[in-house]
């Protein structure tokens, strides 16, 4: 059976994109948060996953508001990205795991997912420069699968139940009939705000407390509500419910190779975690 | 519960159903602005461009004045804003600036005061 090697999380500002295509990376706004990425690549040239499961979520370039799926789940051969409208560069397309994807869906629905499928997926930063900070080749050298989950149209999932999908996922992977390594990855926040007269907004003891919890607590964060966490996190910083099921597929416990946290990335307070499975 | 009735977050507006029905137009033409010849022929044309989406005047004054806030008020979405807020060139901290009333070296003062 497949095993889960671990989690990696971190945030997917556009920004960083255009910081790659311009080689800022020891350019001295940009430098504490690339150097986070340094101890989490030599951990993954390690253990050496064989594919990748993304839990992102899409800002409007595969879905636009006539159809938004909750969650939805990618079964393509291969995932391009294009462009996003705010003139970052477009990245080279993923390898999928078009065995990997049925599996998920197949595992997901018998538990009560009603996810969306998708054999056409435009991937964008989201998903995109989370693989490029954590693999800098081009293109990423192993396969990903997408797993979206929306975050632009209220009312989003909650975020207990983004850690029962999180939990499904890892249940499907380690059912999954071969000897692959596989590392759960969950991009999105942490807290962020860009919208509004509170466009700006961080917190940063929320995000630390949450950061803390991921290791020995992971359910600490399932107890808010959306709205609480929009309250605390701001509008975009919601997206640590990818953090959430990203943790909720490792399942028990964990040593944590390494963490980073840094103000501000654009607007972002930048989080990175990389939690190596123990169980 | 839907969100109205949850109590409100200072400077801050879900984007519910209700926003997504009032801001629909506005947020299907700022989509099309993925595309470089959407936005080639949106800035060859502004005014034609909004008649093309059917966006209604409140949409449209706040796309002629470049005002986020009144965009968010007619239903905006934030990141279909942002693809508007692309072809002016405008960056995340312009935008934030713009909505604080701060100057963008004020509000980037603002994020590195958190750290």
């Amino acid at each position: 059976m497949a095993k889960i090697v671990g989690m990696l999380t971190t945030s997917h500002v556009p920004a960083i994109g255009g910081a790659i295509a311009k080689n800022l990376q020891q350019d001295a706004y940009w430098k504490p948060f690339f150097d986070g990425f340094l101890p989490v690549r030599k951990w993954l040239d390690e253990v050496k996953p064989d594919v990748a499961v993304v839990l992102y979520n899409d800002h409007g370039l595969n879905f636009f508001l006539d159809k938004m799926p909750t969650f939805s789940v990618g079964a393509a051969r291969e995932y391009h990205n294009a462009d996003e409208g705010w003139g970052i560069p477009t990245l080279a397309p993923t390898r999928g795991d078009i065995d990997l994807s049925w599996h998920l869906i197949n595992n997901l629905v018998e538990r009560d997912f009603d996810i969306t499928t998708c054999q056409e997926m435009l991937v964008d930063h989201a998903f995109t420069i989370p693989l490029k900070l954590f693999w800098p080749q081009s293109p990423c050298p192993i396969p990903a699968v997408p797993v979206c989950i929306n975050t632009v149209q209220f009312p989003l999932p909650s975020a207990k139940r983004c850690y029962a999908l999180g939990e499904a996922v890892g249940d499907a992977i380690r059912n999954w009939d071969t000897d692959k390594k596989v590392v759960v990855i969950g991009t999105g926040g942490l807290s962020h705000q860009l919208d509004g007269e509170r466009a700006g907004f961080i917190n940063k003891d929320f995000d630390l407390k949450f950061m803390d919890s991921m290791i020995d607590d992971p359910k600490w964060a399932t107890q808010f509500s959306i709205h609480e966490l929009v309250e605390k996190t701001g509008t975009q910083g919601v997206e640590l419910i990818m953090w959430l099921a990203a943790r909720a597929a490792v399942k028990g416990k964990v040593r944590k190779v390494h963490s980073n946290y840094h103000i501000p990335i654009s607007n972002t307070a930048s989080g990175l975690m990389a939690l190596e499975a123990l169980e | 519960m839907t969100t109205a009735k949850l109590p409100p977050i200072p400077g801050t507006t879900p984007f519910d159903g209700e926003q997504a029905k009032k801001g629909y137009a506005l947020n299907k033409m700022c989509f099309s602005f993925n595309s470089a010849e959407c936005r080639a022929e949106f800035l060859r044309d502004e005014e034609a461009y909004m008649k093309k989406y059917s966006l209604n005047e409140e949409q449209a004054a706040g796309i002629r004045a470049r005002d986020v806030l009144g965009l968010i008020r007619a239903g905006g979405n934030a990141y279909y804003l942002a693809k508007f807020a692309g072809i002016l060139g405008l960056n995340m901290q312009d935008i934030g600036a713009l909505q604080t009333g701060m100057t963008v070296e004020q509000f980037k003062a603002k994020l590195a005061a958190y750290a």
